[in-house]
């Protein structure tokens, strides 16, 4: 059976793919353009895609009015501490999940997928109150905790699927030729699970980049708040908003992720089990 | 085994150290100093700066209480604030607005104020305003800073048109109101955009001025809905510019006040009526000479009276410093702050000093008009009714879109406010 298309149903394929990228891009693009364009062109009745005077005035603000690099600074922290401790964890509980299927490994799965369904509401009052116990509220260590447990279930979701990727046959062969099962976990199963580890490590750091409402609760002072929860100090009551340093400060905000993704995204699609085992 | 036990010791005790040393709770200082949150809302930058140099201001002169500022924001304040409430880790100092406080009022999370005020704040403060903060008997914040709804207008088409330009003394009503937006519409222009994202408050608050009630409480003290002449002005008045005059753009309806701007300083709009201090907003992104003046809001049977939920302080009741904590806000509110306040916020402030202050009462972007309205705002009319967040979701704001779009007529959303929002009144009044 071939898998090539016609001519024009590539074409037509990369048509609608580029009308999706364009639909996907519209929101970050227009965010751009307002971050660039000065106060009288935000209230223009006919906005232009490319500012007509760009101007860095907002971002100007956006830094003056709010402490944005301490608050960047404290996500990254938390974010980038949160993917690591949540694959750290995850990893060995996929594996044995993914390798011992049990009545326990089934419930557990289960498990996981239940969690996913609590609303945020239902778990912030607990929550602060055993980090009240803990003396973590008001503490970047505290919503780290918070954001591991949160990232945790999908995190291990993810990367049981990884770990069934990886066939058994090579562990088995290893073990033939004569490798311990540490060895075997360390020099084949590990870089074979690496794209999955990155790319749950990314999921775990985007979602503790992005989360407010757990900050918003959590984070007392203004030393400790992360970039979420200062963005909202752009807006007023009844949708009343700066505009310009918000759009500014939400590019920004934006800039990690993105870059983030530029840097590990070869290592996400390498496809590096093309060919480890013969058919 | 005992290895085993001893690394596992000395891990959680490392462990232990290494958040105790990244905790933040508790300053841990014994200096006897008190120390006071205060969270403010302020999120415009002149009145973040007036805010923080009023802190300021008051730690130098009060050494042995410290405020602390804490910034707040409006979008998330209620649920924050309640799971700091259930928590006990709320500030001090609550900033919010009249109508959220009632559900922290009545669930014995906020201090009652009556004994704690100083003669001073309360004299300077009319009744009404204190009424916004009234629940049930108690007083569980300071109003101080509010503002009226007016109309901003396109100066060059108002005079072009030839109509009567309306004066707190001399405002336009109802009826003249909706005349005049006939003749102000024009080739591509409508006389008004009534930005009706969340049309509820607005229906409400301006009801007031054509004696709308709607929310009427009984001898029982229970609150039933009821529809009387006065409450179909301001909704029938906007239906009709919308439908029947089209001098209403329709378009503007699912809008929020700031999005209406860009049609107003385009010409595409002679006015649009907004919160007093969308001024500032006018300010900084009208066009080049851009001419544009404040009109106070149409009259009824009951003048310029219209509903207005002020900002508020509010101290937590489980606060241990409750005086201290009320000192500073007496102290925040003295009428020479309280006017710094409303300047930072381009609002009106409720205290009778300062609202005599002569730098409110100038022409220029519209403060004489917003300040010659204070004495006829009232508190809004639901926001001390229980059950009236769910009756505005889920009853009064489809109610009132289907019928400002023309989907449903006067009798639809008279059955609907009325039928449907006594239902779920009844629920919070068993």
């Amino acid at each position: 059976m071939s898998l090539r298309t016609s001519r024009p149903a590539r074409a037509g394929q990369y048509a609608a793919l580029l009308c999706y990228l364009v639909f996907l891009a519209f929101p970050f693009l227009w965010l751009i353009s307002t971050a660039f364009k000065p106060a009288p062109e935000l209230g223009s009745l006919h906005p232009t895609w490319i500012p007509e005077n760009p101007t860095l005035d907002n971002f100007r603000q956006a830094f003056d009015e709010q402490p944005l690099l301490r608050a960047a600074g404290n996500s990254l922290i938390a974010a980038l501490s949160a993917g690591v401790i949540a694959v750290v964890i995850a990893t060995p509980m996929a594996y044995v999940m993914a390798r011992h299927r049990s009545r326990l490994s089934t419930a557990a799965t289960g498990w996981v997928v239940v969690s996913q369904a609590f609303p945020f509401v239902l778990l912030i009052i607990p929550l602060f109150l055993v980090l009240k116990y803990l003396h973590l509220i008001n503490s970047l260590w505290g919503l780290i905790m918070v954001y591991v447990v949160w990232s945790l279930p999908f995190a291990l979701w993810m990367l049981v699927g990884y770990v069934r990727a990886v066939p058994p046959e090579l562990e088995e062969a290893a073990a033939v030729d004569g490798a311990d099962r540490l060895r075997i976990l360390v020099s084949v199963t590990a870089p074979l699970l690496a794209p999955g580890i990155v790319a749950t490590a990314l999921f775990a750091f985007i979602t503790a980049w992005n989360e407010f409402f757990f900050a918003l609760v959590l984070l007392k002072t203004p030393e400790k708040q992360t970039l979420p929860v200062v963005l909202t100090h752009f807006l007023g009551a009844e949708g009343a908003s700066d505009l310009g340093p918000l759009a500014a400060a939400a590019f920004l905000a934006t800039l990690p992720s993105l870059v983030l993704f530029a840097v590990i995204q070869r290592r996400i699609t390498g496809g590096m089990l093309a060919g480890a085992v013969k058919s | 085994m005992r290895a085993l036990v001893r690394t596992a010791a000395a891990a959680a005790t490392a462990l232990a150290l290494l958040l105790t040393g990244c905790g933040g709770g508790g300053d841990g200082r014994a200096d006897g100093k008190i120390r006071i949150r205060f969270q403010s809302l302020a999120w415009q930058k002149e009145s973040v700066d007036i805010n923080k140099q009023l802190v300021k201001e008051w730690n130098a002169s009060h050494p042995d209480v410290e405020v602390q500022y804490v910034q707040g924001s409006w979008d998330s304040v209620h649920d924050q604030l309640l799971t700091s409430f259930e928590g006990d880790e709320a500030p001090d100092v609550i900033h919010d607005a009249s109508d959220d406080l009632a559900d922290f009022a009545y669930g014995g999370y906020l201090a009652d104020l009556r004994t704690l005020l100083p003669d001073r704040l309360t004299a300077d403060i009319p009744p009404q305003s204190w009424q916004t903060a009234t629940f049930d008997g108690g007083v569980y914040g300071v109003p101080f800073l509010q503002e009226p709804r007016v109309l901003i207008a396109n100066t060059k088409i108002l005079k072009a048109s030839g109509v009567r330009i309306p004066t707190a003394e001399r405002p336009w009503s109802w009826p003249e109101f909706r005349q005049v937006t006939k003749k102000l519409t024009g080739k591509g222009r409508y006389g008004i955009a009534w930005p009706l994202k969340e049309p509820v408050s607005v229906t409400l608050n301006l009801g007031l001025s054509a004696g709308g009630e709607l929310f009427h409480r009984g001898a029982d003290g229970k609150v039933t809905l009821a529809m009387g002449e006065g409450d179909q002005v301001v909704p029938g008045t906007i239906h009709d510019q919308v439908n029947t005059d089209h001098s209403a753009a329709r378009t503007a309806l699912g809008m929020g006040g700031g999005d209406t701007l860009p049609g107003l300083f385009g010409g595409k709009y002679a006015m649009v009526p907004l919160g007093f201090s969308y001024r500032q907003q006018v300010v900084e992104q009208a066009p080049k000479g851009f001419e544009w003046t404040v009109l106070p809001a149409p009259a009824g049977s009951e003048g310029l009276a219209q509903g207005v939920s002020p900002q508020t302080l509010s101290v937590a009741e489980d606060s241990p410093h409750k005086k201290e904590a009320v000192a500073f806000i007496d102290f925040l509110l003295r009428p020479a702050n309280m006017v710094r306040l409303a300047k930072g916020d381009w609002m009106l402030p409720t205290g009778t000093a300062a609202l005599a202050d002569p730098s409110l009462h100038t022409a220029e972007r519209g403060w004489a008009t917003g300040a010659a309205l204070a004495t006829a705002l009232r508190s809004a009319p639901a926001q001390s009714v229980r059950g009236y967040p769910e009756w505005k979701d889920k009853v009064a704001t489809p109610a009132l879109q289907e019928y400002y779009s023309g989907a449903i007529d006067a009798d639809e959303l008279r059955k609907r406010l009325m039928e449907d929002g006594n239902r779920v009144l009844a629920r919070y009044q068993r």
